[in-house]
């Protein structure tokens, strides 16, 4: 078992709730792609390539102060429990892990900061993704980490670089700046005032473009969206910044303006809703990965409307996480099947509800909680 | 009753509903518990990357189709074009000179435009050249933020242009 012990918050500061609107933007992500000069890209590099990648990473990282006290995890010698886990908290992708039976190829690894919440993964599409992940909308300042260990990094190792072109990479979409900016949003008043898609609508328009909880083609589950940047040649980074910060502070608004309309025109209905997810998820035996996000959301919504005091936004980010399979697993100390699974979760969700104490609908009234409507 | 209707088996027991973003637009589906089941949706949902089905829904159908076709292969890693199409990925940063004018072509549909304009790359031991250019860039950013009145940025771009300037 890994130990991640070492890093903030085992790995999870992005939870914390902490930054702008963090009831609403839940994380913000800036991703680089970059490539090695002399080697072939991730789908076409043998193991002699990505060895050497490797390497030259290892030697540069030691190098790289934002990279200080970190850990290089080498996924082949890792229990695919452990590797799940890691892509439970969206520090690794699919993609680097490879499939369950093969598992990851031969130099793919991933570098955990100690200090910063700076993550590298090696040897994925392209030989690095460097990429920050924040608690919520801080987009500017994901930008700067990423910026700064990116030169930390290319001072040390030569990156594929052509003066029309930019940054070199495996996919012709990502290449010029490498960047891709994305927020993650909860956003239950557009959909339940059913506005939602005509910002969807917009984001294109604009240039952005928006995903469900998984990316392109998965589910919308529990009103969650990733919004990013579309294109990253012909614009400048900072330029794709401030564009992405403009129109999700937007969306920010309209969402706000929703839930304001929600309240006026059908207060009773929605806290019915909100108040039937809490009882759920309260007191549920059995709850389904889905029906948790889904339930989750109402609970969101309830504490952003301050119709439900007492609970936090980080008490709700941590029960995302910590439902997934394989973080159950890993508290079960065993393999579970998806019907004891769903046990697992609703024990879980009760038992942390239960430590944040008795929620009253009495108490709604007053003004006890956590100010969290992002305004 | 028409909300109870499976959408795909026409049952009258449609218990999910399914919301999926294809393409930049948003549906929902109405599936009864079989269908659901038969499309994945009781397991616990896990991240899903299709890189290329991504590029290609993205980028509309007649992205990499309107390509002209080339023989050519690229001759550090060996990939042709074809390869090149039915992936959606290049082979190494040599392919980006093999195929520089299909690129282009390609670049301009996905991105507007083929010139970067971020980032100046420096990399280990830069020629004189390549300092030029970092130095330029440096001083391009440099004014923006001295117009958008970020002076901290603009001190800390000050600095980076006089530690990289011949003496």
């Amino acid at each position: 078992m890994t130990d991640f012990t070492v890093l903030p918050d085992h790995g999870l500061s992005w939870l914390e709730a902490s930054g702008d609107h963090a009831d609403i933007v839940l994380s913000t992500r800036v991703r680089l792609a970059r490539n090695l000069q002399g080697h072939a890209f991730g789908p076409r590099a043998r193991v002699n390539d990505r060895e050497a990648v490797l390497k030259r990473f290892k030697d540069s990282a030691a190098q790289a102060p934002s990279l200080a006290g970190g850990t290089l995890i080498e996924l082949p010698g890792v229990a695919l429990r452990t590797r799940r886990i890691l892509l439970e908290r969206r520090l690794v992708t699919r993609d680097l892990l490879g499939d369950d039976e093969t598992g990851p190829a031969r130099g793919t690894a991933v570098h955990l900061s100690g200090h910063q919440p700076l993550t590298v993964m090696v040897n994925e599409e392209d030989h690095l993704r460097v990429q920050s992940l924040l608690s919520g909308l801080r987009i500017e300042e994901a930008w700067r980490l990423v910026d700064r260990l990116d030169e930390e990094l290319g001072q040390e190792m030569p990156f594929a670089y052509h003066q029309e072109f930019g940054f070199l990479t495996s996919c012709p979409t990502n290449v010029g700046s490498g960047m891709r900016a994305s927020v993650f949003m909860h956003l239950p008043g557009l959909v339940l005032t059913k506005e939602i898609g005509k910002v969807l609508q917009g984001l294109g328009q604009v240039g952005l473009t928006f995903r469900g909880l998984y990316g392109e083609g998965s589910e919308v589950v529990g009103n969650f969206f990733q919004v990013s940047n579309q294109t990253t040649l012909g614009k400048t980074e900072e330029d794709l910044v401030d564009h992405l910060d403009k129109v999700v502070r937007q969306v920010i608004q309209y969402e706000l303006q929703a839930r304001q309309v929600l309240l006026r025109d059908a207060r009773g209905v929605t806290e019915d809703k909100i108040w039937r997810a809490y009882g759920l998820l309260r007191f549920a035996r059995s709850l389904s990965f889905e029906e948790l996000m889904n339930l989750l959301s109402g609970v969101r919504l309830g504490l952003s409307l301050k119709l439900l005091p007492g609970l936090r936004v980080y008490t709700l980010n941590k029960m995302m996480i910590f439902t997934q399979p394989a973080h159950l697993e890993e508290a079960a100390g065993r393999d579970l099947p998806p019907t004891e699974s769903d046990a697992h979760r609703a024990a879980f969700v009760r038992r942390i509800l239960a430590a944040e104490g008795e929620v009253s609908p009495d108490d709604a009234a007053s003004d006890e909680g956590e100010p969290s409507d992002g305004s | 009753m028409a909300d109870l209707v499976c959408d795909n088996c026409g049952s009258t027991e449609a218990v999910v509903h399914l919301t999926q973003i294809v393409n930049n637009q948003m549906s929902t589906h109405r599936l009864c518990e079989k269908c659901a089941a038969e499309k994945g949706l009781e397991s616990a949902p896990e991240p899903v990357n299709f890189p290329l089905t991504d590029f290609l829904a993205q980028m509309g159908k007649d992205t990499m189709s309107g390509l002209d076709a080339t023989d050519e292969s690229c001759s550090f890693c060996g990939l042709t074009f074809a390869d090149f199409r039915e992936t959606g990925r290049l082979g190494c940063p040599h392919c980006y000179e093999t195929y520089g004018p299909h690129l282009k072509k390609l670049l301009r549909r996905v991105h507007g435009g083929t010139q970067h304009v971020g980032k100046i790359y420096l990399p280990p031991d830069p020629t004189s050249s390549e300092l030029e250019q970092r130095l330029d860039g440096l001083r391009r950013k440099l004014g923006r933020a001295v117009e958008s009145e970020d002076f901290e940025r603009a001190a800390e771009l000050r600095d980076e242009i006089r530690a990289l300037e011949p003496a």
